[in-house]
């Protein structure tokens, strides 16, 4: 027996002062000597950036354990506002809202292999206003593009390449995403 | 100008009679839909990864007890009617989903919400910001004290209004099973003029996103209480799995 799933909805223009949390985008400190920074713009069908996405992102660390950790979200106990994390827990989640210039980026630790000889990637998950139901990809380091390749053979090269952040220089790499048209990111169905 | 005729006959052309759990990406009544879906087919995954079947976790750390109250933290009372909204989380299996975190947002009590882009001239209310957190308990459920907020007009087309919702946020054990949804209110008179409700074009899954009203849930002298449960939806590993993590 099965239930009937709970449809989804859209996210909406309004969730900025409600889901973006202080910190958010520092899954560890910007500082941190073996952080990496992902950053990218999400785009729209006629290349417009879009300014109104969340982007979260989920992650082993860099010893391949998905067991996170609480305290994304800590508190301040006196004022209730969120001040976030510790700086010394890995909790392994990201939220980070889209700027007006639909620009996003976070600062994390390259992720391990979730289990021997897995290609390691951060799970994405992208909402919209304009998107009814939220999107699923995957960012891999563009130093495991050989083995994204094998794991995924029947994805077309050019499609496989949408999954790929690309290296700028050390440490900071670039993820686009574009929902639509030309260069269009896979979206993955779980299944 | 697109106006509400013409909406209603897109509505009435995309309905489909049923059978989609979920909105269809590519939906023209709701217009922003359609530069934002993408036109590929998504990349089916029949046995997803560790990562995508965990997700991330939250504690006492991350939420006070005082978060599921949205009429707390300012000077005064908000204006509008006090309601509790209370429920309980479940996984496709029936399964509760245990510690967490739920996440609402909603306009005030006559339809403003407190973000600058929202410029309808509904007047803010200084006693309510309408965001409110908490983590399911063992049973998976969920509590919520907060105002009944109000319809409010959007740019979709000529005098379009969304029916009153509270906007839902939630997590399960394993990250394919995040959800974002809406909550919407029973027998409001908005519903056939909504597309963001109208894009579940299965009746029997769009009453799934109408609360009940529930006398029993209503405390005398204080608030109106509404049920609402919530399946998250998931790849079939977390069907088999053992919810507990
Ligand atoms: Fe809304």
């Amino acid at each position: 027996m099965t239930l009937p799933p709970t449809p989804a909805q859209t996210v909406g223009p309004f969730y900025g002062y409600a889901l973006p949390f202080y910190g958010g985008d520092e899954i560890v400190p910007a500082t941190h000597p073996e952080a990496i920074t992902v950053h990218g713009y999400v785009f729209d069908g006629a290349g417009a950036p879009v300014p109104d996405a969340l982007v979260e992102t989920w992650q082993a660390d860099q010893h391949g354990s998905l067991a996170g950790a609480p305290g994304s979200l800590r508190h301040d106990p006196v004022t209730s506002t969120v001040i976030g994390r510790d700086g010394v827990r890995f909790t392994g989640f990201g939220r980070v809202p889209t700027d007006a210039d639909g620009h996003w980026a976070l600062h994390t630790l390259p992720p391990g292999a979730h289990r021997p000889g897995a290609t390691p990637y951060l799970a994405v998950a992208v909402f919209a206003r304009g998107l009814l139901h939220h999107l699923h990809t995957r960012i891999y380091l563009s130093e495991h593009a050989d083995a994204l390749a094998a794991d995924l053979p029947a994805l077309a090269a050019d499609r496989r390449a949408t999954l790929l952040a690309t290296l700028e220089r050390d440490r900071l790499y670039r993820f686009d995403i574009r929902l639509q048209g030309e260069g269009e990111t896979v979206f993955f169905d779980f299944q | 100008m697109t106006t509400q005729h013409e909406i209603d006959a897109a509505i009435a052309k995309a309905a489909t009679g049923g059978g989609a759990h979920h909105p269809a990406r590519d939906y023209p009544p709701y217009r922003s839909s359609a530069l934002r879906h993408p036109k590929q087919s998504l990349v089916p995954v029949v046995d997803p990864e560790a990562v995508e079947l965990t997700g991330p976790v939250f504690g006492v750390t991350d939420v006070t007890e005082l978060d599921r109250d949205l009429t707390l933290g300012h000077h005064g009372e908000p204006h509008g009617q006090r309601i509790t909204v209370s429920g309980r989380v479940l996984d496709r299996a029936g399964r509760p989903v245990r510690g967490q975190l739920v996440e609402i947002w909603q306009a005030n009590a006559a339809g403003r919400y407190a973000h600058h882009l929202d410029q309808h001239p509904a007047p803010l209310d200084p006693n309510f910001t309408g965001f409110g957190r908490c983590r399911t308990d063992d049973d998976g459920a969920y509590a919520f004290t907060t105002i009944r907020p109000g319809a409010y007009p959007w740019r979709n087309h000529v005098n379009a209004w969304r029916p009153a919702h509270i906007h839902f946020s939630l997590f399960g054990t394993a990250f394919a099973q995040r959800m974002v949804t809406q909550m919407y209110f029973p027998g409001d008179p908005l519903f056939p003029y909504d597309p963001v409700l109208q894009s579940v074009t299965d009746q029997s899954a769009r009453d799934q996103l109408v609360a009940e009203y529930v006398h029993d849930l209503s405390t005398p002298e204080w608030s109106l209480g509404y049920r609402w449960d919530v399946v998250l939806d998931g790849p079939s590993a977390t069907l088999f799995e053992d919810g507990d993590r």
